[in-house]
């Protein structure tokens, strides 16, 4: 069942260089290939019942450099995984590192004890073993799959897993691809994490100047009495980073094929380690039909920005005879992912500059609660309504950015909380940080409206807040104040009951919180329904809320999917109680 | 998998009162109805409603007296604190699960800071001066070394000294900081009780303060202040100030009582890559009261501007 891996030397890229026959070999799996045309039942994908994944170092090169990977079956990102619903899977995975690895299942329904986080769910896999996962496969969608151990998810332990549906595909398409969008970095994982804490915002080379005259003066004493950087949005961020679809650097441009006036489906998933990407292929509209591997009411964007461990499945329809930039821009705009869709290889399109970078506004200090305060609670619709003016000189200071008085004694107001937001609101209708402005179409969480609906009607019971925490200057994340290794104390579940989760964003970053083994409801507030994720993104000083049915009993990982985050301390264990027999057979 | 939780959701409602039942599927059916008619609404924020332009669902109902399923394998949270271990064993889990708590927060790291490595060209003589620091450990607890001294080139320092201390941190920007310093120069050698805080202060100052007690009983202060001014994202002006104290006067020192000496300056430095960054700049240094009484009888200048030449490094 060992996907064949196609090697192909870059002789094209080597032969530009005049290193012909020092580059380096790489190998993609065959769906990533560049050109390639799409799934086909005839290509080589791992499928079927009995499942053989194979996890070692490697080498991988993007532009001239090689640097240190972890692959499996020797390809980045990792071999396509296609199931079908309802189907059993035995997923054997060989260890040949030297040291433990993992392989969690992203957003898969399954026990507890195959979810694959060391320490939680299972002990680990050592090196030179094998261990099978096993289960059923009760769902369908886009998911991806990736270690849990370590830092390994950001050097190339990533890939793609599509289930196709029992019945009847909801959203018909004439060929589909996988794009997935990753960080890629030379350096060793351990060293980015490192520079974070020996500098606040070490990687940001984007950081305001005394004569870039984007904010006022007032403006700018207001950030600094706060000791906050509005220009810091990505932690780690394109000085380091090379961004990449399916395996592929910007310049390697990966190309997907099509035949004009078909029906399109690229199924998106953003394996990155940290980067947000806004996403966008201009001079096509895009049809998102499924988010987290959920179906949803078709509903047309031009750009949509996927956080990371989202999944988006869209639709699009090229008709004339002509290449299409697919434009995987980073959150804080240091750089790009580019690829092309194309009737034939080697046409490209246009290739949009890098958007200025955005900075942060009131709204995202969490005073989004307050009318008229600002450029950032004045959205472009009321401004053109006269409600506000944007831009206009912040009247906040005088509200304490690390009142505690409004948090319960639970959350620990210690060195690792430099910001409590004081007046957070529901972010989930917000344009996503710096699309605020763009003139055309922005997907927001509002717009996701679910094909079906979640089977539990029942309304919540109780409702749990968790303040998500976090010291920017020494780089300490967390959830409540309290890091997972200072001993946070678990989040328990009733079994079966329906439980609402307010997260609540203490900081001015974004935040992609997951929670293993279950989906949830997001909390939109629409009448078309609220619609089914595993990942939500909780914007800078805002709140999102799920609500939950904890229907899996087990213990189960509840994470921000930045993982350097995660790996600062910004982990929980959700327990969900009592276990019935067998859950563990 | 919807269909999986749709039959979960009835298999617990089966074991609930059977008018429970009744309720909910009745419940299921009204929403199910509602959510298939409803179009995709335009987003209506909360400053909106507040402005009466749209109104919001609302998104937390009161809470209901909604029963939980009754559950055949016990009572609410009951159950082993440890799911995997039912599956995996105790022993097996108990290792990698103290990894997984510890491996999630409590890295330990290190820094060497050079802050300043320069020439100095003053009136009458050139010299040299160092200033760094380096420090090991978690979030909260660091071991935290300090070194600085000057002297003229062609002679022994006329300063030197070394600090280990014990860092903790007290909030999100400051630490506390306590250990001994001993200097090397000038001679006698001496030895020092150290206290002091350093940190990020309100718009971007770094501080460090300290208090020393030396092993004959001599109180003194140093306070120092800078600030990185980005003229781009490479080329930062560093404004930077230091003001020295003392209780008493310490003759061996030539340090006189009250506020004993100033330095103030400005470097100019090209962040190569951040870690490495030349400077030019000048600073002018004035002693004080007594200690400038000290100074000009044993033959010295009490004031004067040095031009400076140097780098900044880290790793």
């Amino acid at each position: 069942m060992n996907e064949p891996t196609i090697r192909r030397r870059s002789i094209l890229r080597a032969g530009a260089l005049g290193l012909v026959g020092l580059g380096l070999d790489r190998n993609f799996p065959a769906w990533a290939q560049k050109g390639s045309a799409g799934l086909r039942a005839s290509m080589p994908t791992l499928t079927g019942e009995d499942i053989r994944l194979r996890v070692a170092h490697d080498i991988f090169k993007v532009g001239a450099r090689a640097g240190h990977a972890i692959t499996i079956n020797g390809v980045l990102p990792a071999p396509l995984i296609r199931l079908r619903e309802g189907q059993n899977v035995r997923l054997h995975v060989e260890n040949s590192l030297d040291e433990d690895t993992s392989i969690h299942w992203h957003g898969l329904i399954l026990p507890f004890h195959m979810d694959g986080v060391p320490g939680i769910s299972f002990p680990g896999i050592r090196p030179g073993t094998t261990f099978t996962y096993e289960f059923s496969i009760r769902q369908s969608g886009t998911y991806w799959y990736h270690s849990h151990s370590g830092l390994q998810e950001q050097i190339g332990h990533y890939g793609p897993l599509v289930i196709d549906p029992a019945g009847e595909e909801p959203a018909a398409y004439d060929r589909e691809h996988v794009v997935v969008l990753s960080d890629w970095t030379f350096q060793h994982p351990h060293r980015l994490i490192t520079k974070l804490k020996q500098k606040g915002a070490y990687f940001n080379r984007q950081k305001q100047t005394l004569t870039d005259g984007t904010m006022t003066v007032a403006d700018r004493a207001m950030w600094g009495g706060m000791r906050m950087d509005p220009t810091d949005i990505a932690d780690i961020n394109g000085s380091t980073y090379s961004f990449l679809i399916n395996g592929h650097g910007a310049t390697e441009n990966w190309t997907g094929l099509f035949r004009p006036g078909e029906r399109v489906r690229l199924r998106f998933i953003n394996a990155s380690a940290m980067t947000i990407f806004n996403v966008r292929i201009p001079g096509l509209p895009m049809t998102v039909v499924h988010a987290d591997g959920q179906p949803v009411r078709p509903v047309e964007t031009d750009e949509f920005q996927i956080s990371v461990a989202e999944t988006y499945d869209i639709i699009v329809t090229p008709t004339a005879e002509q290449a299409y930039t697919l434009v995987a821009e980073a959150i804080d705009r240091s750089g790009m992912g580019r690829a092309t869709l194309a009737p034939r290889l080697g046409m490209v399109a246009p290739v949009p500059m890098l958007r200025r970078r955005p900075i942060l506004s009131m709204r995202d200090m969490g005073m989004g609660g307050m009318v008229a305060d600002g450029g950032g609670s004045c959205p472009p619709e009321h401004a053109a309504m006269g409600h506000c003016a944007p831009g206009q000189p912040a009247t906040a200071m005088r509200h304490s950015m690390r009142d505690a008085s409004s948090l319960p004694a639970n959350v620990k107001i210690g060195v690792g909380v430099d910001m409590i937001a004081p007046m957070p609101v529901d972010r989930t209708g917000d344009r996503p940080l710096g699309l605020e402005k763009e003139p055309h179409r922005v997907l927001t969480y509002h717009d996701l409206a679910p094909l079906v609906p979640f089977p539990d009607k029942r309304p919540p019971a109780r409702s749990v807040d968790i303040h998500l925490t976090g010291n920017m200057e020494r780089f300490m994340w967390s959830f409540d104040g309290k890091k997972m290794s200072e001993g946070a104390e678990p989040i328990r579940f009733d079994h079966n009951e329906r439980v609402r989760v307010n997260l609540i964003n203490n900081s001015m970053m974004n935040h992609p919180i997951h929670i293993h083994g279950h989906f949830f409801e997001l909390v939109t507030g629409q009448d078309h329904g609220h619609p089914i994720k595993h990942t939500v993104n909780v914007m800078p000083g805002g709140k999102a809320s799920f609500d939950l049915t904890a229907d899996a009993p087990g213990d189960w990982a509840l994470h921000c999917h930045l993982l350097y985050h995660m790996h600062a301390g910004m982990m929980n264990v959700v327990k969900v109680r009592p276990l019935s027999a067998g859950d563990a057979a | 998998m919807m269909r999986i939780l749709a039959i979960a959701a009835l298999i617990a409602d089966a074991a609930s009162a059977s008018a429970q039942h009744a309720g909910h599927e009745a419940n299921m059916h009204a929403a199910e109805g509602a959510s298939q008619l409803a179009p995709i609404a335009p987003s209506c924020s909360p400053e909106h409603e507040k402005m009466g332009h749209c109104a919001r669902p609302s998104t937390l109902p009161p809470a209901p007296a909604v029963p939980r399923p009754a559950i055949s394998s016990g009572t609410p949270l009951s159950g082993p604190e440890h799911a995997a271990d039912t599956a995996w064993g105790a022993e097996a889990m108990a290792p990698v699960r103290a990894t997984v708590y510890s491996e999630h927060g409590s890295m330990r790291t290190g820094k060497l800071l050079l802050d300043r490595l320069e020439y100095r060209a003053m009136k009458g003589r050139n010299g040299y001066r160092w200033d760094g620091e380096g420090w090991y450990g978690g979030d909260y607890d660091r071991l935290w070394l300090k070194s600085e001294g000057e002297g003229s080139f062609g002679a022994r320092p006329e300063s030197a000294e070394l600090q280990a201390l014990w860092s903790h941190a007290i909030d999100p920007w400051f630490n506390f900081q306590t250990g001994i310093r001993y200097d090397i120069r000038p001679r006698p050698h001496r030895a020092h009780l150290v206290v002091g805080v350093q940190g990020l202060a309100p718009y971007f100052f770094e501080i460090d303060t300290a208090l020393f007690l030396s092993d004959r009983g001599d109180l003194t202060a140093r306070m120092e202040a800078e600030y990185d001014q980005r003229i781009t994202n490479q080329l930062i002006l560093q404004p930077r100030a230091e003001m020295e104290f003392a209780a008493q006067n310490v003759r061996s020192a030539g340090i006189g009582a009250g506020l004993s000496s100033i330095e103030a300056g400005v470097r100019l430095r090209y962040e190569i890559v951040p870690e490495f960054a030349p400077y030019l700049g000048i600073e002018y240094q004035r002693s004080l009261g007594k200690t400038a009484d000290f100074s000009r009888a044993a033959g010295n200048d009490v004031s004067g501007f040095a031009f400076v030449a140097g780098v900044r490094a880290w790793f």
